[in-house]
């Protein structure tokens, strides 16, 4: 049941109103950051702040509402997250990725294709991909609109002549629609070919610097490099250990004191769900099994 | 032949005070301009108002543009003298912590510029800054490291090439070889007149320093409380200056 000591979704009429033209604002202008006022909210900042209001402004009483983190729906801040709506919106949950209408997530997409009327909230840590080199707001704006990126290569220029390669393999910088530069969120650069062209509606928020920008269904993202050093998307060359999928995103365990280790999908309910169809790795008494 | 930089009437106030006042001259390709004065003579006012970095109360910065021929720069969009700012021109800073990213390798910080203006092929970039770090006199093998592991003249020599990579056509500079040990700035200042000399560049220097003018600059003009005392070629105006203060300036005279 709804906790009525709240309005729907904790936040108040006026300020979802406030966040959904940011929102809007976002989507019309793929990429842009809109700045937003930010709202406290009862967890602390690093808790998902801006994804959750982001959440809480497009909820509605009919959505599913799904939350992972870095893949797994069980992590504390998922469940804290999830709860949290449940509590205040008194909306449905799930953790089947195609079930959920809302998905708010931290550093991951989901592995199964999303599709259109979903909508998916990545909570953003720092969402100004020029900050790590220019420190200065004003003119971190101005490159913006004025489209001055030549910065953004300078940070992979340095990444290659420091490692050999473009070692940045988080947070890795996109173009939308050949015009703002954005921070995808610390997502892995495995995840990235996915943000482009994706039927969901993507939507980033950033609670302690106040900023909400998005992507509409079918935009164009490219990923930056260099024409000697493309991008290129990597991923442990494994298969899953528990369900053999090959295409996934995999976390390492180590999971005994030996030091042996494992490779798992980080998306949980990706691999909970080729279990049940029938793939076993081979750390789960599939083929090749020790 | 069109003056390259036709700087008209250039007034910048401070309230009551006068930064400088109605200067005017023009600069053709190739040539380098001295500007001297004593700290206060309004030369370095000149020079912002002149660089884009200040906006002046009146007067016009014309630059023959490349596609578009002479503009006045200070009516121009912000888009478009910041995109001049980039390729065209070039400025050198007197501190070099001011011109350079000291969080960027040299080689970042020489391809800056390129990749300011599209330049997409890592290893040519890196070529390019391996070629600059030689010209300036750096160590091919100092490429991945950062300024501030550099002396002081070598970050000047580092600005430098970060400036001139992209082959602007006008240079500003302020008090290039201020703060620098005599025997640095010395060494400092023959590179500078080998690079002006072998790309043919045309440069504004401001300095209050007149070994730095006798060696590099064609033309001089002595500004005193914001305006222009005196101005000519270079070795009349050191050899025989006919203003009062010139004489001093020369003279040694003045702690400038
Ligand atoms: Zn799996």
């Amino acid at each position: 049941m709804t906790d009525q000591a709240y309005n729907f979704a904790y936040l108040d009429e006026q300020t979802k109103r406030m966040i959904r033209r940011a929102i809007l604002k976002g989507l019309a202008i793929p990429g842009y950051q809109v700045p937003f006022a930010s709202r406290e909210m009862p967890m602390p900042y690093g808790w998902g702040t801006g994804g959750v209001q982001v959440s809480a402004a497009v909820l509605t009483p009919d959505d599913r509402f799904k939350v992972i983190d870095q893949g797994a729906d069980d992590t504390t801040n998922a469940v804290s997250i999830r709860s949290f709506f449940q509590r205040t919106a008194g909306v449905a949950t799930t953790t089947a990725t195609r079930e959920a209408t809302v998905i708010q997530t931290r550093h991951r997409i989901p592995e199964e294709p999303l599709t259109e009327g979903q909508i998916l909230v990545y909570q953003v840590p720092i969402p100004e991909p020029l900050r790590f080199l220019e420190p200065r707001e004003s003119e971190t704006r101005k490159m913006h609109s004025l489209e001055e990126y030549g910065l953004m290569h300078v940070k992979l220029y340095e990444d290659i002549s420091r490692h050999g390669h473009i070692a940045t393999s988080y947070a890795y910088p996109v173009k939308v629609e050949g015009r703002y530069v954005m921070d995808p969120s610390p997502i892995p650069k495995f995840d990235n070919p996915k943000l482009g062209d994706m039927a969901a509606i993507q939507l980033f928020g950033a609670g302690r610097e106040q900023r909400i920008y998005a992507l509409p269904p079918y935009t164009r993202v490219i990923s930056l490099d260099f024409e000697d050093h493309p991008f290129e998307p990597s991923k442990a060359d494994h298969p899953c250990g528990m369900c053999a999928a090959t295409d996934s995103y995999l976390d390492e365990l180590i999971v005994d004191d030996a030091g042996g280790r494992m490779f798992v999908c980080s998306d949980t309910d990706y691999c909970e769900a080729r279990q049940a169809a029938g793939h076993i790795g081979k750390d789960n008494g599939g083929k090749g099994a020790a | 032949m069109t003056p390259l930089l036709s700087v008209q009437g250039i007034t910048k106030k401070y309230g009551a005070h006068i930064g400088c006042a109605d200067v005017s001259f023009d600069l053709y390709p190739g040539e380098v301009m001295g500007i001297v004065g004593e700290s206060g003579s309004g030369k370095s006012t000149l020079l912002g108002c002149m660089a884009g970095h200040l906006t002046p109360d009146a007067g016009k910065v014309v630059f023959d543009t490349r596609t578009d021929g002479p503009r006045d720069t200070l009516t121009m969009s912000e888009p478009e003298r910041r995109m001049l700012g980039r390729t065209d021109w070039a400025f050198v800073h007197q501190h070099a912590r001011d011109g350079l990213r000291m969080g960027v390798s040299a080689g970042g910080n020489v391809g800056e510029r390129l990749m300011a203006v599209g330049e997409r092929h890592y290893g040519d970039i890196r070529d390019k800054a391996i070629d600059w770090l030689g010209r300036v006199e750096i160590d091919a093998d100092r490429v991945d490291d950062r300024p501030t592991t550099f002396s002081g003249g070598m970050q000047q020599r580092l600005q430098i090439a970060r400036n001139l990579v992209t082959g602007p056509r006008l240079v500003f500079m302020d008090e290039p070889t201020g703060g620098l040990d005599v025997s640095v700035q010395a060494r400092l200042l023959d590179l500078l007149r080998g690079l002006v000399r072998d790309m043919g560049l045309s440069a504004v220097i401001v300095t209050h320093d007149l070994a730095v003018v006798r060696l590099l600059a064609d033309r001089l003009m002595v500004m005193k409380s914001g305006r222009v005392v005196e101005a000519g070629l270079t070795d009349q105006v050191l050899d025989d200056p006919q203003h009062a203060y010139s004489q001093l300036l020369v003279s040694s005279v003045l702690q400038v």
